[in-house]
C-alpha cells in the first residue's frame, strides 16, 4: 500500500454514476457491528489509547480565546494522568492527541503552545461550516492558514453541488482547494447530515477523493445529524473502492457526536474491520470530538483502578 | 514492553469471554441430569436411561439427558389429552395470560437461554444473544395475541387436540417457540420433542412453563433420540406432527403418518439461491452473503448456499467475498467477538467434510482463508467454491454447514431458472436496486420467502415454509396459526335416504324420454382438447339402476402424462390477472347454467337423485362458480407489520399443477368446487372424474369449451380411480394431490406422496365425518381456496 498523499484522479463520472447504496442493508451492518466485534479488560484499554491517539481534539466555538485554545493545547500534549499513562506501562510512548483542531484565528495561538509537540495544528477553513462564502475567499482562507502554519485544513464541501448533482463544480472547486493546501493535509468535509441520502454521501466521498483529499470527514459538527455509523460506513466503503482501483489510501475522520469511550472503539472496529489495520493510526484516522476524551480518561482509570471515576479526578482541557 | 503497550502495536482482538458460570450453576444445582416433564411434574432421570449432551465447542460433556421409553411417550400423551379439554375451553384471554407469562419469563431468563444455547449447540453467544432469544420471546408475545383474538377472528375453527412437535438441533429454542407459541395460543396442548443433541434450552423452557402455572399436561417434554419421536409420531393419540429437520426425515413422518388422519407440518431441507445482481449495492450484498451462509455455521434450513453471480461483476465479486472471509472470526462460541462456533456433532462435522472433498474430486474451485480453525471441539472453516456446475453434487445438495456454492448468470431469465432448478423451495435471496427486476423475480422464485436485500429475516407476524420438498404448512403470521386449527364441524345434514326404487325408475323413465337417440362418445379432455384413451378401451357407465347407458374412455398412465404435461404448459394462469380468471368463472357458469335441465338430467340419471335434488345441485354449482369467481382477486394475501422498516408481502400464489380424484357424492358439485378453487387462484388441474359418474365430467368439458378456459387449465380423465390416483400421487411434476374416498385411498396417496411431498388434501366421503359438499357456511370454501394456495412472505426493507 503506498503511503504517499492522495494525488487525485481525473473526474470519473461513470462511477460516481454506478454508486449503489442500500440504505438498509447499510444500516443492519451498521448496527450489528457493534455486537459482533467488542474488546474488552486489556485489551479495551490498549484500544483506547489508541483512541486518544487519532482524537482531533477540537473547539469551535464563538467564544474561543487564546486562553482557551492554549489550556486545550496543553491537554493534547498530555491527555492522560501521568499516574495512569504509567500504570499502563505506556510511560516511554508519546500519548498524545493526533491533532488539535481550531478556526483560522486561533491558528498562531495553537502553533505556538504545540511548538516541539509534534502535534499538527488542524484548521476548519472555507466559510466553516456552511462553505457559502465567495470561491475565490474561501480559496484565500486556506492559504492564510497554511502560512500561519496549520499543518492541516478541514475544508468543507459546497452541498448545494451535491444536491443538484453538479459533479463538475464540486469536483473543480474540491480541486482548487487541494492545490491551495499545499504540502498541508485536506480533509474534505461532507457534511453528511445535509446530503440527504447514503447514495449522495457516497457519490460525494469519491469525487473529494478524486479531486485529492487526504481525508474525507463526515460532519462539522454543527449539522443536526452528525457522524452516525451507517454514513462512516458508507465512507470508509468508498475509500476502500478507492484505494482498490486506484492504490492511494486516503484517510477517515467521524466528527460530531462522538462521546463516549464506547462509540470511539465501535469506530475503531469500524475501521479495522471494513479497511484494516493501517486505518487504526492517526495516519489515516482520526476522530474529531471535544468531550470524548473525558469518558475515555474515566474508563482508562476505571481499568487501571477497579473503581469507577468521576470527571473532577482529570485535568480539564 | 507492557503488556498495553504490545497490544497498542498490533491492535488485535483479544478474548471476550461471556461467563458460563451462571449457567453451570443451573446444570450443576440439578446435578447435571434431566428427567422428564410430564403432566406438570418431573420425573425422576434414572440411570438406566441417561444419555450424554456434548458442548461441541470443546466436545466436553455438558449433562446427561433421559432416553425416553413407550410408557413416558404414553403418559405424556394420555397427560396432554386430558389437559386438552380444559386449555381448549378456556376463553382466549386466558390463554393470552399464559403466553404473555411465558413471553416475560423468557425474557428474564434471556441470558441464561442464550448461553446454555450456546454450550449445548456451539452457535455463537452473539446470535443466541441478538437473534434467538429476542425472537423467542417476540414469537410468544405475538401469539399471546392471537390466543387473545382467536375467540372473534378464529370463531369458526377451533384446536386440533394434542400435538407433537419435534424439534432440530439447530435453532433449538427458537424453533420450540415457532411450534408452541401457535400450538398452545390456537389451544392444543403439547408433546415436545428437542433434538437428542440440543435438549437444554427446551429443558429450561418446561421449568420455565412450571414456574408460570402452565396448567399440567398442556406442555410435555420428551427427551431421547429418533426411536422417541417415533414413539411421539406413531402414537395414536396424537393428532398431529410438527416437524422441523431433513427432508429424509420428513419423507419419513408423512409415510409414518400416512393414512393415520393425523395432521402434518414439515419445514425441511433447502439450497436456497442467493442472487446478486450487477445493479446491487456490492459491498451491502457481500455482508447479506455472510449472514446468509455463515449465520449459525451454515448450519440452516434457509441458508443462501448457492451464490448465482450475475457473469460481468462475478470476478470482483469473489474477490471481495474471499477478503471478507479472512476476516471472519472463529472459536469459542461463548467468546462475543466470534463470526463462527462450532458445529453442532462430529457427525455433521464429517458430512460436511465428506461433501466439501465431493466437491473438490468434481473439480470445483475451493477457497478457504490463510487462517487455521480451532482444532478443539469441532470447527470448520467458512468455504467458497467457485467453478461449480449445477450438476454437481455440491450444487443440488443440502450440505448444511459453512459452505458456499457460486455459480453465474447472465440474464434475470438465467438467474431464475438457475435458482428453481432444485428440489427445494424454502428461501431466496436477490440483491438489485431495481425495484422493478426485484419484484418481477421474487414473484418467479419457488420459494417460500424471498429476501429483496436482505436475508435470513424472521418475525413472528410473518409466516416461514417452504415450496416444493422443502416441506409444506407455515410457521408464524396467521397464515401459520392454519396448522393447528380446524374448522369446527358443520352440523351434518341428515343422510339422504337413497331414492326408493321406484322413484329411481320413474325419474331414469322421464330422463330418457329427454335424451337423444344419437350415438356419442365421451373422450379425455386434454389440453383443451378431447383425445381417445390410449388404451383404446372404454369402460361402461351405468345408470342409478345398474344399467349400462354409455361408455368412457379408460385412461392411463400416459393420458396422464399428456394431461400433466398440459397442465404444466398451461402454467401462463396463474400470471394472467385475478380479474380475467373470474370473468372465465364466471362464464363457465353462465354456461353451465344454460344448460342446468341436461345436467340435471344427467345428475338424476347417473345418482338416481329427485328432479329437485338434482335441479337443486346445478344451481348450487353455478353458485359454487360464482363464489370462487368473486374469491379470485380477493383472496389476496397481506402486508404483515413485522419490526422491520420493510414491507413484508404474504402472496397467496398457486400451488401449482393440481391433481384430484372427484369424488362420487354429489358429482358435479364437488367436482365445480375443486376446479373452481383450483381455477381461481391461477392453478391448472389435471382432475380424475368420478369413477361411478364420469359422464358429469365428460359433459362438463362442453362447458369449458364453450367458456373461454385456455387449454390445458382443466383436464380431465376417465377411468379407474384408484389405479389412476396412484399415477398422480407418484408423479413428480405433480404439485398437490386432493382425493376424496375411501381410507385405502387416502392413506394411498399420502404414502405416495413423499416421492416430490406434494400437498395433499385427503377427506373421508362416508360416515359422519363425510364432507357436505352444500354445507352452509364458507369453510369448505375457505379450505379449498387455503389448499389452492401456498403463501409466499416477499421481504422488502427500504429506504432512500
Amino acid at each position: 500500500m503506498s503511503t504517499d498523499r492522495n494525488p487525485g484522479i481525473p473526474l470519473d463520472l461513470d462511477w460516481v454514476a454506478a454508486s449503489r447504496v442500500n440504505r438498509s442493508a447499510v444500516e443492519r451492518r451498521a448496527a450489528t457491528l457493534p455486537g459482533r466485534r467488542t474488546v474488552k479488560a486489556d485489551w479495551q484499554a490498549a484500544w483506547l489509547i489508541r483512541a486518544i491517539q487519532v482524537i482531533d481534539l477540537t473547539t469551535l466555538s464563538g467564544d474561543d480565546t487564546p486562553g482557551a485554545v492554549r489550556r486545550l493545547c496543553a491537554k493534547a500534549r498530555a491527555p492522560l494522568r501521568a499516574d495512569l499513562v504509567a500504570a499502563l506501562g505506556l510511560t516511554d510512548r508519546r500519548i498524545t492527541t493526533g491533532a488539535v483542531c481550531v478556526y483560522h484565528e486561533m491558528v498562531p495561538t495553537a502553533v505556538e503552545a504545540l511548538s516541539g509537540s509534534g502535534i499538527p495544528v488542524a484548521a476548519v477553513s472555507t466559510g466553516f461550516p456552511a462553505g457559502l462564502n465567495p470561491l475565490d475567499l474561501r480559496i484565500e482562507e486556506i492559504r492564510r492558514s497554511v502560512a500561519a502554519g496549520a499543518a492541516e485544513i478541514d475544508i468543507v464541501i459546497s452541498r448545494r453541488h451535491v444536491l443538484t448533482g453538479n459533479w463538475r463544480a464540486l469536483y473543480d472547486e474540491t480541486r482548487a482547494m487541494r492545490e491551495a493546501c499545499g504540502d498541508a493535509h485536506m480533509k474534505a468535509i461532507l457534511a453528511t447530515g445535509e446530503l440527504a441520502t447514503l447514495t449522495n454521501v457516497r457519490k460525494a466521498s469519491l469525487v473529494c477523493m478524486m479531486a485529492g483529499a487526504d481525508f474525507i470527514k463526515t460532519s462539522t459538527g454543527k449539522e443536526t445529524v452528525n457522524a452516525t455509523l451507517p454514513v462512516s460506513l458508507t465512507m470508509v466503503r468508498a475509500i476502500r473502492d478507492y484505494q482498490a482501483r486506484t492504490g492511494h489510501a486516503v484517510g477517515f475522520k467521524p466528527a460530531g457526536g462522538l462521546r463516549t469511550a464506547k462509540q470511539s472503539l465501535d469506530w475503531l472496529i469500524l475501521m479495522k474491520e471494513e479497511l484494516g489495520d493501517a486505518w487504526l493510526s492517526p495516519a489515516l484516522f482520526r476522530i474529531g470530538a471535544s468531550s470524548l476524551l473525558a469518558d475515555i480518561e474515566r474508563q482508562i482509570e476505571h481499568y487501571v483502578t477497579g473503581a469507577y471515576s468521576a470527571s473532577f479526578r482529570h485535568p480539564m482541557q | 514492553m507492557s503488556k498495553i503497550a504490545r497490544i497498542l502495536d498490533t491492535m488485535e482482538y483479544g478474548p471476550a469471554p461471556e461467563s458460563a458460570k451462571l449457567a453451570n450453576q443451573w446444570l450443576d444445582a440439578h446435578q447435571r441430569s434431566f428427567g422428564l416433564y410430564c403432566n406438570g411434574a418431573w420425573t425422576t432421570p434414572r440411570e438406566a436411561q441417561l444419555f450424554e449432551t456434548i458442548n461441541p465447542a470443546t466436545n466436553k460433556p455438558l449433562a446427561r439427558i433421559t432416553q425416553a421409553s413407550e410408557a413416558d411417550v404414553d403418559a405424556a400423551v394420555a397427560a396432554a389429552h386430558k389437559a386438552h379439554k380444559a386449555w381448549s375451553a378456556l376463553p382466549g384471554h386466558a390463554r393470552a395470560r399464559h403466553l404473555y407469562a411465558l413471553s416475560r419469563l423468557i425474557q428474564k431468563h434471556s441470558r441464561l437461554f442464550a448461553v446454555l444455547e450456546t454450550m449445548d449447540n456451539g452457535k455463537t453467544i452473539r446470535e443466541t444473544r441478538d437473534i434467538d432469544v429476542p425472537l423467542v420471546a417476540r414469537h410468544f408475545y405475538h401469539h399471546a395475541g392471537w390466543a387473545q383474538l382467536m375467540d372473534t377472528e378464529l370463531r369458526d375453527y377451533s384446536s386440533l387436540g394434542v400435538v407433537g412437535q419435534i424439534l432440530p438441533w439447530n435453532f433449538p429454542l427458537l424453533m420450540l417457540s415457532w411450534k408452541v407459541a401457535p400450538a398452545l395460543a390456537m389451544g392444543n396442548t403439547v408433546v415436545l420433542k428437542p433434538s437428542k443433541w440440543t435438549p437444554l434450552s427446551a429443558i429450561l423452557f418446561a421449568e420455565l412453563c412450571h414456574e408460570a402455572g402452565l396448567p399440567p399436561g398442556v406442555f410435555n417434554l420428551i427427551t431421547g433420540n429418533s426411536d422417541a419421536g417415533e414413539l411421539i409420531v406413531r402414537h395414536p393419540g396424537v393428532d398431529k406432527i410438527a416437524f422441523t429437520g431433513s427432508t429424509g426425515v420428513g419423507r419419513h413422518l408423512r409415510e409414518v403418518t400416512a393414512g393415520s388422519g393425523k395432521r402434518l407440518s414439515l419445514e425441511l431441507g433447502g439450497k436456497s439461491p442467493f442472487i446478486v445482481f450487477e445493479d446491487a449495492d456490492l459491498d451491502s450484498a457481500i455482508e447479506g452473503v455472510v449472514d446468509a451462509i455463515w449465520f449459525n455455521q451454515g448450519q440452516v434450513c434457509c441458508a443462501g448456499s448457492r451464490l448465482l453471480v450475475q457473469e460481468g461483476i462475478a470476478e470482483t465479486f469473489y474477490a471481495r467475498l474471499r477478503a471478507r472471509m479472512e476476516k471472519l472470526r472463529i472459536g469459542d462460541p461463548l467468546d462475543k467477538a466470534m463470526d463462527i462456533g462450532a458445529i453442532v456433532a462430529r457427525a455433521q462435522l464429517e458430512q460436511i467434510s465428506a461433501l466439501v472433498e465431493d466437491g473438490v474430486r468434481e473439480g470445483c474451485t475451493l477457497w478457504q482463508p490463510s487462517w487455521v480453525a480451532p482444532k478443539d471441539g469441532f470447527f470448520y472453516p467458512p468455504t467458497l467454491f467457485t467453478n461449480v456446475a449445477p450438476a454437481a453434487r455440491i450444487a443440488q445438495e443440502e450440505i448444511f454447514g459453512p459452505v458456499l456454492v457460486a455459480m453465474t448468470f447472465r440474464t434475470p431469465a438465467e438467474a431464475v431458472a438457475l435458482a428453481n432448478n432444485t428440489v427445494y423451495g424454502l428461501a431466496a435471496s436477490l440483491w438489485s436496486e431495481d425495484i422493478n427486476l426485484a419484484l418481477e423475480i421474487s414473484g418467479r422464485i419457488k420459494a417460500g420467502v424471498v429476501w429483496i436485500n436482505s436475508t435470513n429475516l424472521f418475525d413472528a407476524a410473518a409466516g416461514f415454509g417452504g415450496y416444493k420438498e422443502s416441506g409444506f404448512g407455515r410457521e408464524g403470521g396467521r397464515e401459520g396459526l392454519f396448522e393447528y386449527i380446524k374448522s369446527r364441524p358443520v352440523a351434518a345434514a341428515a343422510p339422504r335416504p337413497a331414492p326408493a326404487a321406484s322413484a329411481v325408475a320413474a325419474a331414469l323413465a322421464a330422463v330418457s324420454r329427454l335424451n337423444g337417440s344419437v350415438d356419442r362418445t365421451p373422450k379425455l379432455y386434454i389440453g383443451g382438447k378431447q383425445a381417445r384413451p390410449d388404451s383404446g378401451y372404454s369402460r361402461p357407465v351405468r345408470n342409478a339402476a345398474g344399467a349400462i347407458v354409455a361408455e368412457v374412455g379408460d385412461g392411463n398412465r400416459k393420458d396422464l402424462r399428456n394431461a400433466v404435461e398440459a397442465a404444466r404448459a398451461a402454467a401462463g394462469w396463474g400470471d394472467q390477472t385475478a380479474h380475467l380468471r373470474a370473468q372465465v368463472l364466471y362464464y363457465v357458469a353462465e354456461n353451465l347454467a344454460a344448460r342446468k335441465a341436461d345436467f340435471a338430467a344427467r345428475l338424476i340419471e347417473s345418482t338416481g337423485v329427485s328432479a329437485a335434488d338434482a335441479l337443486a345441485e346445478v344451481d348450487a354449482s353455478v353458485d359454487r362458480l360464482f363464489t370462487f369467481a368473486a374469491w379470485a382477486d380477493k383472496f389476496d394475501g397481506a402486508v404483515h407489520r413485522t419490526p422491520y422498516r420493510a414491507v413484508t408481502l404474504a402472496f397467496n400464489e398457486p400451488v401449482g399443477v393440481i391433481g384430484m380424484a372427484c369424488p362420487d357424492q354429489q358429482p358435479l358439485l364437488s367436482m365445480v368446487t375443486l376446479l373452481g378453487a383450483s381455477m381461481a387462484m391461477g392453478n391448472t388441474a389435471v382432475a380424475l372424474a368420478s369413477e361411478a359418474h364420469p359422464l358429469i365430467a365428460t359433459d362438463f368439458y362442453q362447458v369449458l369449451d364453450t367458456s373461454d378456459v385456455p387449454g390445458g387449465v382443466v383436464n380431465l380423465i376417465t377411468g379407474a380411480r384408484a389405479e389412476l390416483t396412484r399415477v398422480l400421487a407418484d408423479h413428480n411434476d405433480v404439485d398437490a394431490l386432493w382425493a376424496f374416498g375411501d381410507a385405502e385411498l387416502r392413506k394411498m396417496v399420502e404414502l405416495r406422496s413423499i416421492s416430490n411431498l406434494k400437498r395433499t388434501w385427503c377427506e373421508r366421503t362416508d360416515g359422519k365425518e363425510g364432507l357436505d359438499w352444500a354445507a352452509p357456511g364458507d369453510a369448505l370454501i375457505q379450505h379449498a381456496l387455503r389448499q389452492a394456495t401456498q403463501v409466499k412472505n416477499v421481504w422488502a426493507p427500504y429506504g432512500a
